[in-house]
């Protein structure tokens, strides 16, 4: 059915934070690493040697620039993947029943063996975390890595999306964000994690955390404004004009 | 949004078929237009065609064409289940009233019943068709109260356009179809003109500010993309128009959709023989290529949000 759930049980997703993000696409590759092996193997490449390389990837890092009048500019890099979306019509725009909502832990995935690769759900996602696979046929897209964070093989601490546990700066964070006691919740509560483009109404599951506030000028380091120039007496100074000269 | 043939053929074609159909349903069923087996023929059998090769086509987008039985299954919550389970559905009454009109001669009783039915079905189909944009958030260009009325008006003005030609090679002078002809030009212009205005003067509300949660005051710019060449989203809905090429195309859209076609149609009605055919038969193929001019812009105009994090200024 691609009607949503009224309710799911938990709200599994990703706070991603901007502010310690260096853009390394660590994230990027890491899960077109585990996912081409995934739930929704395989993730095709297309002239992946030639000029026009092509390919479906779940996740994408963007690097923009703010420029903030007379403060020094801000580089942000933005990781962007599925928000897993409370009001996801991505799922409701399905024709099929091939897109769905989970009602256990609101993960969206597609069921492939339905789908008709129509794209209209990729049309439907403001965010552009759909991509469509020709080889195959059909649209893909982020699965949370529902392959591993339910995956008993795997040793409890690796219970993660493969994003996550690749991010070398520890800018990915996953969890419930249902539950207002779990790290995610609280790290969104303290550093007011935000909702993109919350105009359309879709409720993102996942946050985005805003860069923390720069210390521009000296003083907020603690340091002088300038440097005061030491005035040396006795050999010290002796030798400051002798070498002075 | 890249202009894709196949649904550009798709809503064209059908949307003329079925304004086609629902209009001998009603004229039909009004008993305003002799029930000739052969007129019915050639005006059911032209509508259904146009409408049977437009649906063909709208698969041929689809990744896999074999599955789309499927489409039918979420009319819950899916519009474009609804257009599917819609357009099944007409041919039920559109091809017992094509068996009342071209076998037995007859649209009046039940026949008449269903030459109603096809013709609100076909209506229904053709609303589906549009709502399918309309509930689109990301795209404002059809996420507005301008898509649903443009794409009925105009499917009945393709139509009326069709049966002003039907009725004239079969030798029927009404007024009442030339004059629905005449008006839903003129009303479909008049819509379609106002369409552009409001997306002339509007945008969406979403920035890239609002795209990727930085509310504060800046000005944000692209550094950096994350791929070297155009990916999937890129060719999909990164599609963009010259503005002088789009320009140009409107006035093309205006004159051979709208404005000549008018007068055609409207110069039709005081001519008699074959000078009424010819100007029906110029108003019919002007009237096509401005549509499809006009459909083409539809998608090509549209702006999807996505392209907020490739670098556009709005969407």
């Amino acid at each position: 059915m691609t009607s949503l759930p009224t309710h799911t049980h938990k709200k599994l997703g990703l706070v991603i934070d901007l502010d310690t993000c260096v853009g390394c696409h660590a994230c990027a590759t890491n899960c077109k690493e585990w996912n081409t092996g995934g739930h929704s193997a395989p993730l095709p490449d297309v002239n992946p040697y030639g000029a026009e390389p092509d390919g479906v990837w779940f996740n994408r890092v963007h690097s923009f620039e703010v420029q903030r009048g007379d403060r020094p500019n801000l580089t942000i890099n933005f990781p962007r993947s599925c928000l897993h979306c409370e009001n996801a019509e991505c799922v409701t725009v399905c024709p099929t029943g091939a897109s769905y909502k989970r009602v256990e832990d609101g993960i969206v995935l597609v069921n492939t063996d339905k789908c008709i690769g129509c794209k209209l759900c990729s049309w439907a996602c403001p965010y552009g975390a759909r991509e469509f696979d020709a080889d195959e046929g059909v649209m893909k897209k982020c699965t949370l890595c529902i392959d591993r964070i339910y995956n008993e093989n795997l040793d409890p601490e690796d219970r993660q999306p493969a994003c996550v546990l690749t991010c070398p700066t520890g800018a990915r964070h996953f969890g419930d964000l249902n539950d207002p006691e779990s790290r995610v919740s609280q790290l969104t509560a303290a550093r007011h994690g935000r909702d993109l483009m919350p105009e359309l109404g879709y409720k993102p599951t996942n946050k985005y955390l805003p860069p923390r506030a720069r210390k521009v000028d000296s003083l907020d380091v603690g340091a002088p404004e300038e440097l005061v120039p030491i005035v040396a007496d006795g050999f010290l100074g002796w030798l400051d004009n002798i070498l002075s000269k | 949004m890249h202009p894709a043939f196949s649904v550009i053929f798709f809503t064209t074609c059908s949307g003329a078929g079925y304004g086609l159909l629902a209009l001998m349903g009603i004229f039909g069923a009004a008993g305003m237009v002799p029930a000739d087996p052969w007129m019915g023929f050639t005006g059911l059998a032209f509508a259904l065609s146009l409408v049977s090769i437009g649906l063909l086509a709208s698969t041929f987008h689809l990744g896999r064409p074999e599955r789309a039985w499927r489409a039918l299954t979420q009319w819950r919550s899916s519009w474009l289940a609804r257009e599917g389970v819609m357009a099944v559905l007409t041919y039920i009454p559109a091809g017992l009233f094509g068996l009342g009109w071209v076998w037995f001669e007859d649209t009046t009783g039940l026949w008449a019943v269903a030459g109603v039915v096809a013709a609100i079905l076909a209506w229904l189909t053709v609303m589906s068709t549009a709502m399918i944009y309309r509930s689109l958030k990301p795209i404002h260009q059809w996420h507005n109260d301008w898509t649903v009325p443009s794409y009925v008006l105009l499917s009945v003005m393709s139509g009326a356009v069709l049966m002003s030609l039907l009725i004239q090679l079969f030798g029927v002078s009404n007024p009442y179809i030339q004059g629905l002809t005449v008006v839903t030009l003129a009303l479909g212009w008049g819509l379609k003109t106002m369409y552009w205005k409001f997306n002339e003067r509007t945008s969406g509300l979403p920035t890239v500010n609002s795209a990727i949660g930085i509310d504060a005051a800046g000005d944000v710019s692209v550094l950096e993309l994350p791929h070297t060449s155009a990916n999937y989203l890129m060719k999909e809905m990164g599609f963009k128009v010259a503005q002088k090429h789009a320009d140009k195309l409107r006035r093309i859209s205006h004159l051979t959709g709208f404005a000549l076609p008018l007068v055609f149609s409207l110069g039709a009605m005081f001519v008699e023989g074959y000078s009424a055919l010819a100007f029906v038969v110029l108003a019919w193929a002007l009237c096509s290529i401005g549509i499809i001019v006009e459909r083409w812009l539809f998608f090509a105009e549209a702006k999807h949000t996505v392209n907020l994090y490739y670098g556009a200024s709005g969407a």
